[in-house]
């Protein structure tokens, strides 16, 4: 088997009283798609933000691309290879689209440091950038600032971010949210050509783009990994039909 | 009799104490219903101690200056949310600290104007003078007590008012989720006057009865804001109990600090420069804590379970 | 550099700048060169916060604390130097400008390191209040500190000197400062379209996203608070000179109010909005001054009414809204 990129082994996180998280255990391998489906306040927000380091877990373990990842910060996640979107976009608003992308390209680099050389004027910057913005189609908008980007394509300035961290694996919140049905039909081809790229940890509530894409669902319940397996399996699976899909047909 | 000594700075802490809670309290309850932060606070508690200072000279009378000082700074304070502050609102915090700062050059030039340069005396009220014994043979003036009862009072009376009242739970309320409390019919608008108004008044309590043992002058204000604002700091923004604990504090470390350092730095230095470097560290000793809290709590002691 | 708008402006603030001393040198009349460097000096400092708040988002009330180490840097190195009696550790004194100025920039930026260090732990108001305390911690520190005039402030007898110079004669004193000026808003300039510059203000417009990219935002923030830090502690340097006097006032809260209220009123985050800002601050108070008494007042209400109804500030006025690249 291959090693995982993602390797969550049960996670615990406590508000209070309240198990948000509840010992998941969830990994994501090379080349798929693994969707993260579940009821509103079944704990997916709480499970990203322990992902990305936004939150620290009470227990249990996060590995990421070989190594412990649990104590690190989002920056630190971010560098080693973890490239994620938000669900509602999270750009530099004054920034044009191109400038967003230059950000995460001179952060690859690792460079941020350099007080003197004009980063606009630095043309391999932004020609990586502009690569980024070609692949999710946004070559036309690279000039405009983020802020007035459509909903549509803040989200696919988000991916050429992401794109342009070389992530080792990509963590999309609900990427269709908001996005019409075109937009979303759009979305879906690129999401199958990303893969290849890198696996791409995929949380969503459009069933149409989750049985589209997905190669493993996972179905959390009340902070609990209620059921993982493939679209067919899922889809039989009884627990999940009576707990979540609530088809009682 | 150092003993006594010590008792004194101690109940003089604890009167500094219940004094920054005053201020303290109203800020925080300002930033904690309406996301503002009030620079022009201390210019509230100069008009309370100004309006007490100019009504008892003119009517004879501590107690009616009392009365004018509250009634003059919630006057102002409500006079200054309608014109100006319900403007910051949704601004950002840079806006709210100009134009509060830009309205305490207009209330310091303005009280200039009022009153002159020369600074105002306040005497204590008959009732209130003289002094008392303190264990230990050393006495200790009425009135400062009386400032810390009536500090303790006003405590009660705030928890009274925000546990026990209408106006209260509207205020747990706007603290917890502003747009909750539109949706049930509160006028908001009205609230937020209210509540500046009120913290307003605190401040010019404050100001009237500090101005019985300190003189009243222009600039009065914003030494004791900056303190308060290192007690809100600590305590956590938003928390009245936290201004509560905070107040107490930074007034008993402050003035404990001025007492005990200079003699302390005597073990390790010579006489001489004991007292220069004691006193020199003393004055930064609470922002000293406060760095210290910080660097292990940074929304300090009590931070609001929402934010 | 395309002519634009906001670049003729500019171009004409420095130029004027320049411009009135040398006139009012010409007419005899030396008072204007002192306001001029006045203004000069106060832009300097501004443009020390402009990189903090401007760019960066970071609205430090406790600026004047770095403005006032810069001063008593000049202050007391001047003292020792006339009295010949060693600083710290057998370190002389010096009465040489370029060695005060590197000695003030560096203890305003230790300094700034440590109030920084502590205060971007925290963000929004707690960062406002916290610099604010810090820099009255160190207000406080001076004025209980007797042995350099505490309260009193401390005089600097001669001007210091820098080689080459007679900078006891204004106009010189006025181009020395004018220069540092222009250097130091080139090199903000610099900065803020660098590689960290972007980082600095990415920080500012989406803290979240520049962590999600791979970027410490508290390493980028403290790195910016410290050279603001710096150039303002340089501009301190040069104003106590230009008074040839030091005191507590320079760390007064009411001075860090001031240097936020001069990028205020140039306009937030644009180059020359300290230099816009501090010379119409400097008009103000010379022509309100010259009228009443009680000009803060008025003061007080202009900058009220550029909050609530003319957030661009001067530069905004005239050049239109800020563009970003």
């Amino acid at each position: 088997m291959v090693e995982p990129i993602l390797q969550i082994s049960n996670l615990v996180k406590n508000f209070g009283a309240l198990r948000a998280t509840d010992g998941v255990t969830l990994d994501l391998r090379p080349g798929e798609i693994h969707a993260l489906i579940g009821p509103n306040g079944a704990g997916k927000s709480t499970l990203i933000h322990q992902i990305c380091g936004t939150l620290r877990q009470d227990s249990g373990s996060i590995r990421f691309a070989g190594q412990d990842v649990g104590g690190l910060s989002v920056a630190e996640r971010a560098r080693l290879g973890l490239g994620r979107t938000f669900q509602v976009s999270s750009i530099a608003p004054e920034f044009s689209a191109l400038r967003n992308v230059m950000l995460a390209a001179q952060a690859k680099e690792g460079s941020s440091f350099r007080f003197f050389n004009p980063v606009m004027r630095d043309q391999g910057l932004i020609d990586k950038a502009m690569a980024m913005l070609e692949r999710v189609g946004l070559t036309e908008r690279a000039r405009i600032p983020a802020a007035e980007l459509s909903h549509g394509e803040r989200r696919q300035l988000e991916i050429a971010m992401a794109l342009a961290l070389r992530s080792k694996a990509f963590l999309l919140d609900e990427p269709m949210a908001g996005m019409g049905p075109e937009g979303s039909k759009a979305l879906t081809r690129f999401l199958d050509t990303l893969r290849q790229e890198a696996p791409i940890l995929l949380v969503e509530h459009d069933m149409d783009a989750v049985f589209a894409l997905a190669d493993r669902i996972s179905v959390l319940v009340y902070g609990r990994v209620i059921a993982t397996g493939t679209v067919d399996e899922i889809r039989r699976d009884p627990t999940v039909r009576s707990a979540y899909l609530g088809d009682h047909d | 009799m150092t003993i006594a000594l010590a008792l004194e700075q101690l109940l003089n802490g604890i009167q500094l104490g219940v004094m920054l809670f005053l201020m303290a309290a109203g800020l925080t309850l300002i930033f904690g219903v309406m996301g503002l932060i009030n620079l022009a606070h201390g210019s509230l508690y100069m008009v309370g101690a100004f309006a007490c200072a100019a009504v008892a000279a003119w009517t004879g009378s501590f107690w009616i200056g009392l009365v004018a000082s509250l009634v003059a700074a919630a006057a102002a304070g409500a006079i200054v949310e309608l014109a100006v502050i319900r403007r910051l609102y949704d601004r950002d915090h840079l806006d709210q600290v100009l134009a509060t700062f830009a309205l305490i050059l207009m209330f310091s030039e303005g009280t200039r104007w009022l009153f002159g340069s020369f600074p105002l005396y306040l005497d204590i009220p008959p009732l209130l003078q003289g002094a008392v014994a303190l264990p230990g043979g050393t006495e200790y003036p009425v009135y400062r007590l009386a400032i810390i009862a009536a500090g303790a009072l006003v405590a009660f009376g705030l928890y009274m008012l925000i546990s026990r009242t209408r106006l209260g739970m509207r205020i747990r309320a706007g603290e917890s989720d502003r747009e909750m409390i539109g949706a049930l019919g509160v006028d908001i608008r009205t609230l937020y006057t209210v509540v500046f108004a009120l913290g307003a008044a605190l401040a010019g309590f404050a100001g009237a009865m500090v101005g019985a043992i300190q003189s009243v002058q222009v600039g009065m204000g914003e030494p004791v804001l900056i303190l308060a604002f290192v007690v809100i700091v600590i305590g956590g923004i938003g928390s009245i109990k936290g201004a509560l604990l905070g107040a107490l504090l930074v007034g008993v470390t402050d003035t404990m600090g001025r007492f005990l350092l200079p003699k302390l730095m005597v073990l390790f230095v010579p006489p001489a420069q004991a007292g220069a470097i004691g006193g020199a560290v003393a004055s930064m000793l609470i922002y000293i804590v406060m760095a210290i809290i910080l660097a292990v709590k940074p929304r300090g002691l009590f931070p609001p379970a929402h934010a | 550099m395309i002519l634009t708008r906001e670049n003729l402006i500019n171009l004409i603030l420095a130029v004027a700048l320049l411009a009135i001393p040398l006139i009012a040198n010409a007419a005899g009349q030396p008072f204007y060169i002192t306001l001029a460097t006045r203004v000069a000096i106060l832009a300097l400092a501004a443009t020390g916060l402009n990189l903090a708040l401007g760019v960066g988002g970071l609205v430090s009330f406790g600026h004047a604390a770095f403005f006032g180490i810069g001063g008593y840097v000049a202050g007391i190195l001047a003292s020792h130097s006339f009295s010949g009696e060693p600083v710290l550790f057998g370190l002389s004194g010096t009465n040489q400008m370029w060695i005060i100025w590197l000695v003030a920039m560096a203890l305003a930026g230790f300094v700034g390191l440590a109030i920084g260090a502590i205060s971007l732990r925290t963000s929004g108001v707690y960062f406002i209040m916290i610099t604010l305390a810090f820099a009255q911690m160190v207000y406080y520190f001076a004025v209980s500190w007797p042995a350099y005039g505490g309260e009193d402030g401390l005089s600097i007898l001669v001007r210091n000197q820098f080689p080459g110079v007679m900078t006891m004669v204004p106009m010189n004193f006025f181009l020395i400062c004018y220069v540092i000026l222009l250097v130091g808003i080139a090199l903000f300039a610099v900065i803020r379209a660098s590689r960290f510059g972007a980082a600095l203000q990415a920080a500012r417009q989406n803290e979240v996203r520049v962590a999600t990219v791979g970027i410490q935002p508290y390493r980028i923030r403290l790195t910016g608070f410290v050279l603001s830090a710096m150039i303002t502690g340089l501009a301190g340097a040069l104003f106590a000179d230009l008074n040839r006097f030091v005191s507590p006032s320079m760390l007064s809260w009411h001075m860090s109010g001031e240097l936020i209220v001069l990028i205020i009123l140039g306009g937030t985050g644009r180059l020359f909005g300290p230099l816009a800002g501090a010379a119409l601050y400097v008009a103000f108070e010379y022509a309100l001054g010259g009228i009443t008494e009680r000009w803060q007042f008025f003061l007080g209400l202009i900058l009220l009414l550029v909050v609530l109804f003319a957030r661009g500030g001067l530069v905004g006025l005239l050049a239109g809204k800020a563009k970003h690249g």
